[in-house]
């Protein structure tokens, strides 16, 4: 089991997203964080004062996948997010122990593994 | 602006007048200065105090529309346009507002010919404080100027998003002096050619709205629709701002329509209770349709269909009865929800449905008014449809096509003739990253995180002994 954690461009995520479930990943959760990477910072002007805004908004996935799906997701992100400019953002793949199904309790590749309705 | 030709006498008979003079004379010498009612009683034409003491209040009201306006649409946008959507209407305070007084109002309301004004008045040559009708003639021109000022504001919600912020400013300058003016000028100067045909428009339903309306859908199709259009939803980001800047919206409007009787009268009342009743008959009705149409009530539904409701009357409220306005209201309420919808489906991005509420609104409303309009209440109106005057929708329906057509073909003149100094649009990506950023170099909700101040000794190129993070290994 993987935690595929993305970082992209807020403007990419319904790129992202499209791209995840065609892949048939659907499990995830999305929260907005702000960030630096190698991209120049860009000024703002308040009142009269120049602002350098180190910290860019950006918009971060965790994804917990069963092995077989690390690769497909890492893909589908890689492919939707880029657009080729600094500040495109990161992929991690952390090792991760355990996953368990609230509502059921089922666990791991079970867990993540969607419930035909 | 319809509501009487010519200036009406002082009221009031011998024995008032005599106690006043009396009364007067008592009072210190200067005060004599500010009795023209008596001084002026043989003159047609005198300053009313209470005429005056409305129109000041007007004035305000309809300022204060425009602040509204910036906050019904800013809140319909995503967080990161919201600045430049409602940058949109605050400049037009200042570049429609200075147009305005520089030679709108000249071209407006000078006497020029059936078409256009003339240059007599720029710079507001002759524009002082002698009477016009009952009220300063220099408040008439303010009054005038919040006009022209929303007028251009309105445009703005069919662009949002994607229209660079100098071409905008450029457009709404030109399109004030090339379009508003003259169409002001056919409707409410007297020697204009709809107001010789008898067109009705109280307040500008046709002047503001149908102009407007018409401007934003040609600016729409001119521009194109946003980068993510169609693909992403674009959702309001602060609703609650939509349901503050649609009561802005209403209590400005009661200036809007109230004071277009140019005086503190019968008429001016009818406007204001016929202000009060439309809108909320199509609110009822708004409401209805949400019900059946999107299962529930929205706030967004409510703020629209209030907006629609003032639009409608706008050209009704001094020549109509109430019952007849919450007719207006009523009815309005279907083309414009309607559209909507249907403009939802099309490929048209009229962002914030400035062609529905506006355009449409003030189609129906001038219509409307010719079938509901009665010289019983307001006699230098006209009879409409139910009075025994079909031909006032007749001459409605020629107002409205003819102002829809100028100001889309002009609309269309003048976005093309900026295009050929300068791009309208921004790159996509930068369209995409938001408007606000790249237009204001500001950002509507900064937390201010990461944020740090750049010192004279940076900006000037000198090496900085504020430090930047230093990345380990180079660039990301």
């Amino acid at each position: 089991m993987k935690l595929v954690k993305a970082i992209i461009r807020p403007e990419k995520l319904g790129d992202v997203l499209k791209a995840l479930y065609q892949s048939e990943v659907r499990g995830l959760t999305v929260s907005r964080v702000q960030g630096h990477g190698g991209e120049t910072e860009s000024v703002e002007t308040y009142r009269g004062t120049s602002v350098k805004m180190e910290l860019t908004e950006k918009v971060m996935l965790d994804i917990g996948v069963s092995e077989p799906f690390v690769d497909i997701a890492v893909k589908a992100v890689l492919n939707a997010a880029q657009t080729g400019g600094v500040g495109d953002g990161k992929i991690f793949v952390i090792p991760l122990e355990a996953v368990h199904r609230i509502r059921t309790g089922e666990r791991d590749q079970a867990a993540v593994t969607p419930v035909a309705s | 602006m319809m509501s009487t030709t010519r200036p009406r006498p002082a009221d009031g008979g011998l024995a008032p007048m005599a106690l006043a003079v009396a009364m007067r004379l008592a009072l210190p010498a200067l005060l004599l200065l500010f009795a023209p009612e008596v001084v002026g009683a043989q003159e047609e034409a005198a300053i009313s105090g209470g005429d005056t003491a409305w129109l000041l209040i007007s004035t305000a009201l309809v300022l204060l529309m425009t602040a509204g306006l910036a906050f019904f649409y800013g809140g319909l946008v995503p967080s990161k346009n919201v600045l430049n959507t409602m940058m949109m209407s605050f400049i037009a305070f200042g570049f429609a507002g200075i147009a305005w007084a520089v030679a709108g109002y000249s071209l407006a309301f000078g006497a020029g010919g059936a078409f256009i004004g003339d240059f007599s008045m720029a710079f507001l040559n002759g524009v002082g404080l002698e009477p016009s009708g009952t009220i300063p003639h220099a408040l008439f021109m303010a009054f005038q100027a919040t006009f022209a000022i929303i007028t251009a504001a309105l445009i703005s919600g069919a662009v949002v998003g994607r229209l660079r912020f100098g071409p905008y400013v450029a457009f709404i300058t030109f399109w004030g002096l090339l379009v508003y003016a003259p169409v002001a000028h056919w409707v409410w100067s007297s020697e204009g050619w709809l107001f010789g045909l008898s067109a009705l428009d109280f307040a500008g339903g046709a002047v503001v709205h149908v102009n407007a309306g018409a401007a934003a859908l040609a600016a729409a199709l001119v521009l194109g629709p946003r980068s993510d259009f169609g693909r992403q939803a674009m959702l309001p980001h602060n609703v609650p701002f939509v349901l503050l800047g649609a009561g802005l919206l209403w209590f400005g409007w009661m200036g809007f329509n109230g004071g277009s009787a140019l005086a503190a009268n019968e008429l001016a009342a009818l406007g204001v209770v016929n202000t009060l009743l439309a809108p909320a008959a199509t609110l009822v009705v708004w409401s209805l349709l949400d019900v059946t149409f999107a299962k529930h009530i929205t706030a967004v539904g409510a703020a629209t269909g209030i907006v629609v409701g003032l639009v409608a009357v706008t050209p009704a409220a001094g020549f109509v009865s109430p019952m007849s306005a919450i007719a207006i209201g009523a009815i309005a309420a279907l083309p414009s929800y309607f559209i909507i919808r249907w403009r939802a489906k099309s490929g048209l991005d009229d962002s914030l449905d400035v062609f529905a509420a506006h355009g449409a609104g003030g189609f129906t409303g001038a219509i409307l008014t010719g079938v509901f309009a009665t010289t019983a209440l307001n006699s230098a109106g006209q009879d409409g449809l139910l009075y025994g005057n079909p031909r006032q929708v007749l001459i409605q329906l020629i107002a409205v096509l003819a102002v829809f057509v100028y100001s889309a073909v002009g609309t269309v003149v003048i976005l093309k003739a900026i295009q050929l100094v300068t791009a309208l649009r921004p790159a996509s990506d930068l369209e995409r990253r938001g408007m606000d950023v790249i237009s204001h170099g500001e950002e509507g909700y900064a937390t201010g995180d990461g944020a740090v101040i750049i010192l004279d000794e940076e900006l000037n190129g000198t090496p900085a002994s504020a430090p930047t993070p230093a990345v380990a290994g180079g660039r990301a």
